[in-house]
């Protein structure tokens, strides 16, 4: 595991941690946030025929986790070509 | 053709599309048998991850919990998907580039400790086997209400099968197998999805169905009207407190990210990058099912209404004598399903007809409306032990489901082939990491360094076998809390491993007393609060009342609980105990960009 030149690790490292932190925010907003906490005032608005606060505990949720992580790992993809450790 | 003999036709052709596959990737290396090679193309691991997690319970169980808990049932639904979302950030890229085949060889090297590494062998063995005993339990349970043996035999095939292709192929016949295991079981759960949800809502897709409109009602409205009118509680608000809501779905959800045969699996992918991708596609798949099962358990509940009270679908008074069905003319499903004591009907007034509604509710202008209408207490439940429950068996749900919606036989045969292929992939992914952790970990890393890989290999086959055989032993016998203890295995993992591997990747300064320190505290706390609060069940003492629990945390919570005082009790120890060396730190250092990756590396 040899350390490729000029590379910065605290740079890198602060890098990928504000996006894990943007992640995991996004993360709690939609599964703790829509589908637990704020569930009840969520309920009174309506998707179709959901209460939005339901829709989310139930199915919202998982569609947003499934695009959140490919998105995280678009966005991880960049942050390592930036930084000139990605993989050959 | 009659459906028994469908039913063993289409078992039987995935059984051997399984040993078919196993025969073709036998495992030839310790490389091959523990990580599959390390070539695994990521949407392959991501489908094989997806029935690796996809057990019994997600398959025959989920439905029917959510059907019966409505709300509540969603703590399943986010804490079994979120996981994956902290798998992606917190875990799998940086476990993948440290490239070594067992969860506790990354513990071990990283806390420089052979004792940590032993404690995380504990962990996991702990965490495997009462998982695993819960598969076999199905596999038993799926043949025996299917093919109709004894739960006895289908166990015995279950344990010959796995024994197949987990000891003659690791880890590369576990992947291919599970391949195949994912698409077996996608279409058996999505047909009857499809159908259910096209009869009910007008529209083939059940993720949009549950938003649909009965009429110009909405369906989610209708059925909480419907339930409610019956005593129950609404549909789409249910029971339990928001903190032990809370606490349940983060307990699954770290629990998920911290199971050693979930982890394992990016361990099998060629690169970093892979391994993240990977951890979309996995739940990419695994959302499939999951955003289906809440339709599922939904239609299935509203199903069950219509069938025994037929104002459901007129909108009449339910409470009058001619709504109620008459028990001769109950649909042949229901005769069917009786035999097994999912389903049952008691006649407690005598009528000939099946009332089914909450008799426990606490609306005492319902029971009083109940009781005018001539009701005895609700007749339609299950038979535990030889009684009548007031309660209908969850697994009814998806095990009936093609049934109720009046579907052709060879979906119902496909339900079966499902079950199986469910349980099979996870008990296969489980019975590896096990065999694993005893040849790599105890053997190989701590008692008997000097093995050839040879006799690894074999020693790992060994393992796998003895693995089986107390897996197939505990299905058979069940300390008669295996389900129970099934979902506590998430709040051990949640509690245990997890915040240990986190720790190893994001703090520097971790160090080995630190993390055994952390690892032991979890783990001690969360069984001993599990085992207090449910020795009911497990030790079969008097049973302490639910409102001792701490902050009002039900047992399938307190992981939480037990993850805070593993990272507490890990900061403090480390401020007491030695600093963490260099050459520690710049093996983290390394982790944490992707260049380098290659292979995983054999000692």
């Amino acid at each position: 595991m040899s350390k490729p030149q000029n590379f910065d690790p605290k740079a890198y490292w602060s890098a990928t941690l504000r996006l894990l932190f943007i992640t995991l925010v996004i993360w709690f907003v939609v599964s703790f946030g829509a589908g637990i906490l704020f569930r009840d005032a969520l309920d009174s608005i309506h998707l179709g025929g959901y209460p939005l606060g339901f829709w989310f505990a139930q199915q919202g949720s998982i569609f947003v986790f499934v695009g959140l992580i490919f998105w995280y790992a678009r966005r991880m993809d960049k942050i390592d070509r930036d930084h000139d450790v990605h993989e050959e | 053709m009659d459906l028994q003999t469908l039913t063993y036709i289409v078992v039987g052709l995935s059984f051997a599309l399984y040993i078919g596959i196993a025969i073709w990737a036998r495992a030839g290396t310790t490389k091959e048998f523990y990580i599959a090679g390390g070539g695994v193309h990521p949407i392959v691991n991501g489908m094989a991850t997806g029935a690796d997690w996809m057990s019994a319970a997600s398959f025959i169980s989920m439905a029917g919990l959510i059907a019966f808990l409505g709300y509540g049932g969603s703590v399943y639904l986010m804490g079994w998907t979120g996981g994956y979302v902290l798998l992606a950030v917190l875990l799998a890229p940086y476990l993948r580039k440290f490239g070594k085949f067992t969860v506790p060889e990354f513990i071990g090297d990283r806390y420089y400790s052979q004792t940590a590494r032993i404690v995380a062998v504990i962990c996991l063995i702990f965490i495997s086997f009462t998982y695993v005993a819960g598969q076999m339990r199905g596999v038993g349970i799926v043949f025996s209400r299917f093919l109709e043996v004894e739960i006895t035999t289908g166990l015995m095939i279950g344990m010959g099968l796995v024994f197949f292709y987990a000891v003659l192929g690791g880890m590369k016949g576990i992947t291919y197998t599970q391949v195949a295991q994912y698409v077996v079981l996608i279409f058996a759960y999505t047909i009857p999805a499809v159908f259910i949800s096209l009869q009910i809502a007008g529209t083939p897709l059940p993720q949009l169905g549950l938003g649909g409109y009965v009429g110009d009602v909405a369906f989610l409205s209708k059925l909480n009207q419907v339930v409610t009118d019956l005593g129950f509680a609404a549909y789409t608000t249910g029971s339990k407190s928001m903190i032990d809501v809370f606490c349940i779905t983060l307990a699954l959800m770290a629990g998920t990210a911290g199971l050693p045969h979930v982890i394992v699996r990016f361990f099998t992918v060629p690169k970093v990058h892979d391994a993240r991708m990977s951890a979309g596609w996995a739940l990419v798949f695994i959302a499939i099912l999951y955003t289906a099962a809440p339709a599922v358990g939904a239609m299935a509940r509203y199903n069950l209404h219509a069938t025994v009270n037929t104002a459901v679908t007129t909108g009449g008074d339910m409470f009058a004598p001619e709504a109620s069905i008459q028990g001769e003319t109950r649909p042949d499903w229901m005769k069917r399903w009786e035999k097994t004591g999912l389903i049952a009907w008691d006649d407690k007034n005598g009528d000939g007809r099946i009332q089914y509604y909450n008799d426990a509710s606490k609306d005492d202008a319902f029971l009083a409306k109940a009781e005018a209408a001539g009701w005895k207490g609700n007749e339609l439940g299950s038979v535990a032990k030889g009684t009548f429950t007031g309660k209908v068996d969850n697994d009814i749900m998806v095990l009936a489901n093609p049934e109720i919606a009046g579907l052709p036989n060879w979906v119902i045969a496909l339900i079966a082939a499902g079950g199986i292929a469910a349980a099979l992939s996870t008990a296969a992914g489980l019975l590896l990491v096990i065999s694993s952790a005893i040849s790599h970990d105890l053997m190989k890393g701590v008692f008997a360094r000097n093995i050839s890989e040879k006799t690894e290999l074999m020693a790992g086959r060994i393992a796998a076998a003895v693995a089986v055989l107390i897996a197939g032993y505990l299905g058979y016998n069940p300390p008669g809390f295996v389900a129970q203890v099934v979902a506590f295995a998430f709040g051990l993992a949640c509690a245990s491993l997890f915040p240990t591997i986190v720790m190893g990747i994001f703090s520097k300064s971790m160090n080995r007393g630190g993390a055994i320190a952390g690892m032991l505290t979890g783990l001690i706390f969360t069984l001993v609060y599990i085992v207090y609060f449910k020795r009911d069940v497990l030790l079969g003492m008097d049973k302490v009342p639910d409102s001792e629990w701490f902050l009002g945390i039900s047992p399938e919570g307190i992981g939480v609980v037990g993850m805070i005082l593993n990272f507490a009790v890990s900061y403090l120890v480390m401020k007491l105990t030695p600093a963490c060396p260099e050459h520690i730190k710049h093996l983290v250092e390394g982790i944490r960009y992707p260049r380098g990756a290659g292979s995983a590396q054999a000692h």
